[in-house]
């Protein structure tokens, strides 16, 4: 039987891939909530669901440390242009989720108070249906995210439109 | 709490209406005595100011209440005033000289009745942007706004 010397080993790879693989793996996500799926993204992130076995409990309080944007909740009028200063400031790479009903389309508030989709202020890589979506909901939305970058689904360098463009979306 | 408003009957007559109604008791008072009224009531132990409130009637006028909640820490009790506005732009002056607490609530009525206050020191909007149109909580705002919304991307 053939032993395996982990001194010797060597892995092929290509760094695009490597990199991705580390990436994906390593989702330090902007602590904000802003409604009842953030309890819900609370939950995820604790014991009982542990959110850090996919290497994404590392909550940043600034965006200048963070990798991906859970929009956890209805995002109202005056809070979408503070929602999208927050992501210009999140270095890249950078990912979106949004998370839950409200997030992605509005959810049960179509009035005027509420922004019809977050989609309309930051580029969304990740829907999660739910009102709110359970934990479990969450962790496959970041685990399909994961997939995501490992399969290079977003160009990583440039990623916007321009400001004025989304604005009229 | 029946000396107080019997000494409220003697200062100011016929000007204040009282009635009493689910167990509370509720001043009904033109715009123009709320100040007095608020101060009489301070002094006479009413010392904190609950809430500022505001209704909209739609078809009666005057259109608009804006409902005042004291409360007396003596005697556990609460006195509701009710003021009639109405008009083209319903104003009414502000207790804020009296109760500091008053501020952000007399903001919030003003932006979301469109009912100013004369006297405030800082009337501007407290939840919509500040470039909003209209006032939501009027029963003819419609539901998906009025007029264009403010750009969801500010420069």
């Amino acid at each position: 039987m053939a032993t395996v010397d982990d001194d010797q080993s060597v892995l092929f790879t290509s760094v695009k891939k490597l990199s991705a693989w580390a990436r994906s793996n390593s989702l330090w996500p902007a602590q904000f909530g802003l409604a009842c799926c953030a309890i819900e993204m609370m939950a995820t992130a604790a014991s009982r669901f542990d959110l850090s076995r996919f290497g994404a409990e590392v909550m940043r309080a600034s965006p200048r440390q963070a990798d991906v944007m859970i929009v956890a909740g209805r995002v109202c009028q005056k809070m979408a242009p503070v929602v999208r200063e927050l992501y210009d400031q999140m270095p890249e790479p950078k990912w979106v989720i949004a998370m839950g009903a409200c997030a992605s389309c509005g959810g049960v508030f179509a009035n005027y108070a509420v922004v019809q989709g977050v989609d309309r202020v930051v580029p969304v890589d990740i829907y999660i249906p739910g009102c709110p979506p359970s934990p479990e909901g969450l962790i496959e939305g970041v685990m399909r995210l994961q997939k995501k970058i490992r399969e290079g689904g977003r160009p990583v360098l440039p990623l916007m439109t321009p400001a004025t463009e989304v604005a009229e979306a | 709490m029946n000396e107080i408003l019997d000494a409220l009957r003697e200062a100011f007559g016929e000007k204040v209406a009282v009635a009493h109604r689910i167990g509370q008791t509720a001043l009904t008072l033109p715009k123009d005595a709320i100040v007095d009224v608020v101060r009489f009531l301070k002094e006479h132990g009413f010392s904190i100011l609950l809430d500022i409130t505001g209704v909209d009637h739609l078809e009666r006028d005057p259109r608009f209440d804006v409902v005042y909640h004291l409360y007396h820490l003596q005697l556990h009790d609460l006195v509701r005033l009710v003021v009639p506005v109405g008009g083209e732009q319903p104003e009414l002056p502000s207790v804020t000289q009296l109760f500091a607490a008053a501020n952000w609530a007399e903001r919030e009525i003003y932006d979301l009745f469109g009912i100013t206050f004369s006297g405030h020191p800082d009337l501007r909007r407290i939840m919509m942007p500040d470039d909003w149109i209209g006032h939501p909580l009027r029963k003819d705002y419609p539901l998906t706004g009025l007029g264009p919304l403010p750009p969801l991307v500010r420069e």
